[in-house]
């Protein structure tokens, strides 16, 4: 990936965002029952909803790289997961002030859709405790990649169990069957989820990039203290390993 | 090349022999949940259980005391080289998926066996609900014994072992024991038991077990890779 794709969907992320926001703001229509606070819909439901499928989309990865065994996979893997987390964060924190504001609670358990976030967010929190407690590069690609496709299958599977526990209160905008979102505002929800969509691709870019540029660095290190002809060039900077034994 | 299905019985009735002859597991699962009833009984400061407080208690105890089971069911193999042994031999990898969750399963059963009614004694104030619990029970016990399998298997090959299968499989069977609970709560009604939404938990517990079987299945033999 070049940096000139990075740069162009950076912009493309800031403007869309822009423009969303500034739609929320000042066009769409507030909202009869609920009022401004309603508007931190147009932020919650989108990262809840990009944090997801940036899990899923870990899992189809993880798959990937079990079939082929490309470490690009698995690099794309981790980001996605590592992303969707730091989304997650998002999704819990605005789902809170939602609820306190909109239902007098931080934290509702008769809600499924946020009990059943809570838990696939726990989940993959524990994905980087797993994956860094295997030393093996191979073998923590791998089983990161065995833990992603798990995971990915788990994320259905409990948003059901979970609901079919409990009564519905959370607003379900698009299900219901006379009404749902004006057409304003849906334009907006939808241009928002872009944004917010946009957003974490650029920053999925941006980690792998920085993932690749220390990967070289550490296997440029690794060149070069194998490489005793060079190692005068190098000064006293990098440690002569092996010498002192 | 050996079937696998000797394969599966081969290390099938190497795991049952070695836990009758070391008790390794099942005395300290037993042991734990026994203890645990005690703890529950004055932390909740009642003598008599029932309805979706009876079954919360006994599928804690019994999730709890799997964990114990689930945490040693891959510790020979690595410390005496079974892995090894797995990889050199010219059988089925999933083989040794399906003999460690079986031997997994039958753990659970014996645990439920003696666990279960003791229960009953403490707690049941009358025991018509027990009969109908056994689907329940073989339902929870199938995904807990494949996604023991496969969260053991991943976790021994790590540095923080017994740390990881606790912190993973917990939020894995989340699903499993709202459905588990789900189906016993109505069941352990002091009026005697009800079946509300019985045929669904079971439903929603065979689909469960069903994926994760697959996703096991396909998934391990990735894991044995070196």
């Amino acid at each position: 990936m070049s940096g000139g794709g990075l740069k162009a969907i950076s912009i493309a992320t800031v403007i869309t965002l822009i423009i969303g926001f500034g739609l929320v703001f000042f066009w769409t229509p507030m909202d009869a029952d609920q009022g401004f606070k309603q508007k931190i819909f147009y932020v919650h439901v989108p990262l809840s909803v990009v944090a997801l499928a940036g899990f899923i989309a870990g899992g189809i990865e993880g798959f990937r790289h079990l079939r082929t065994n490309n470490n690009r996979h698995d690099l794309n893997s981790y980001v996605f997961i590592h992303l969707s987390v730091v989304f997650g964060v998002g999704a819990l924190l605005t789902g809170a002030i939602w609820a306190k504001a909109s239902w007098g609670h931080w934290w509702v358990w008769e809600e499924p859709t946020l009990v059943s976030f809570l838990i696939v967010f726990l989940m993959y929190c524990t994905y980087y405790p797993f994956r860094y407690a295997i030393e093996d590069r191979d073998r923590q690609a791998r089983y990161a990649s065995v833990f992603a496709i798990t995971a990915g299958a788990f994320v259905p599977l409990n948003f059901m169990a979970v609901r079919m526990a409990d009564s519905i209160i959370h607003p379900r905008v698009f299900a219901t069957s006379e009404g749902g979102l004006p057409a304003s505002m849906l334009f907006t929800f939808l241009i928002c989820l872009l944004g917010i969509g946009l957003l974490w691709v650029t920053l999925v870019k941006l980690e792998q990039l920085g993932k690749r540029a220390s990967g070289q660095v550490s296997r440029l290190r690794r060149a070069l203290d194998a490489d005793p002809g060079r190692r005068g060039s190098v000064g006293g900077r990098i440690a002569p390993s092996g010498e002192v034994r | 090349m050996t079937s696998s299905f000797t394969a599966f019985k081969a290390i099938l009735g190497k795991d049952l022999r070695t836990e009758l002859r070391t008790m390794r597991s099942l005395p300290a699962m037993i042991l734990f949940a026994v203890t645990t009833f005690i703890i529950f009984r004055f932390g909740l400061d009642r003598t008599v259980l029932s309805g979706s407080l009876a079954g919360g208690v006994i599928w804690m105890t019994l999730l709890f005391a799997a964990i114990l089971g689930i945490n040693r069911i891959f510790l020979a193999e690595r410390e005496e080289g079974g892995f090894d042994a797995i990889r050199l031999a010219p059988v089925d990898r999933s083989a040794m998926f399906l003999a460690k969750a079986a031997a997994l399963f039958t753990y659970l059963v014996v645990l439920e066996l003696i666990v279960v009614p003791t229960f009953a004694l403490f707690f049941l104030p009358q025991w018509s609900g027990l009969i109908p619990m056994i689907p329940v029970l073989a339902g929870a016990n199938l995904g807990l014994a494949v996604l023991g399998t496969l969260i053991s298997s991943m976790a021994v090959n790590s540095r923080a072992r017994d740390l990881l299968v606790p912190l993973l499989l917990l939020p894995l069977v989340v699903p499993l024991m709202i459905a588990a609970t789900g189906a016993t709560a109505p069941l352990l009604e002091p009026a005697g038991p009800t079946y509300d939404d019985y045929g669904t938990w079971l439903l929603v517990m065979a689909l469960y077990d069903g994926i994760f079987c697959l996703v096991g299945y396909t998934v391990f033999e990735f894991l044995l890779e070196d």
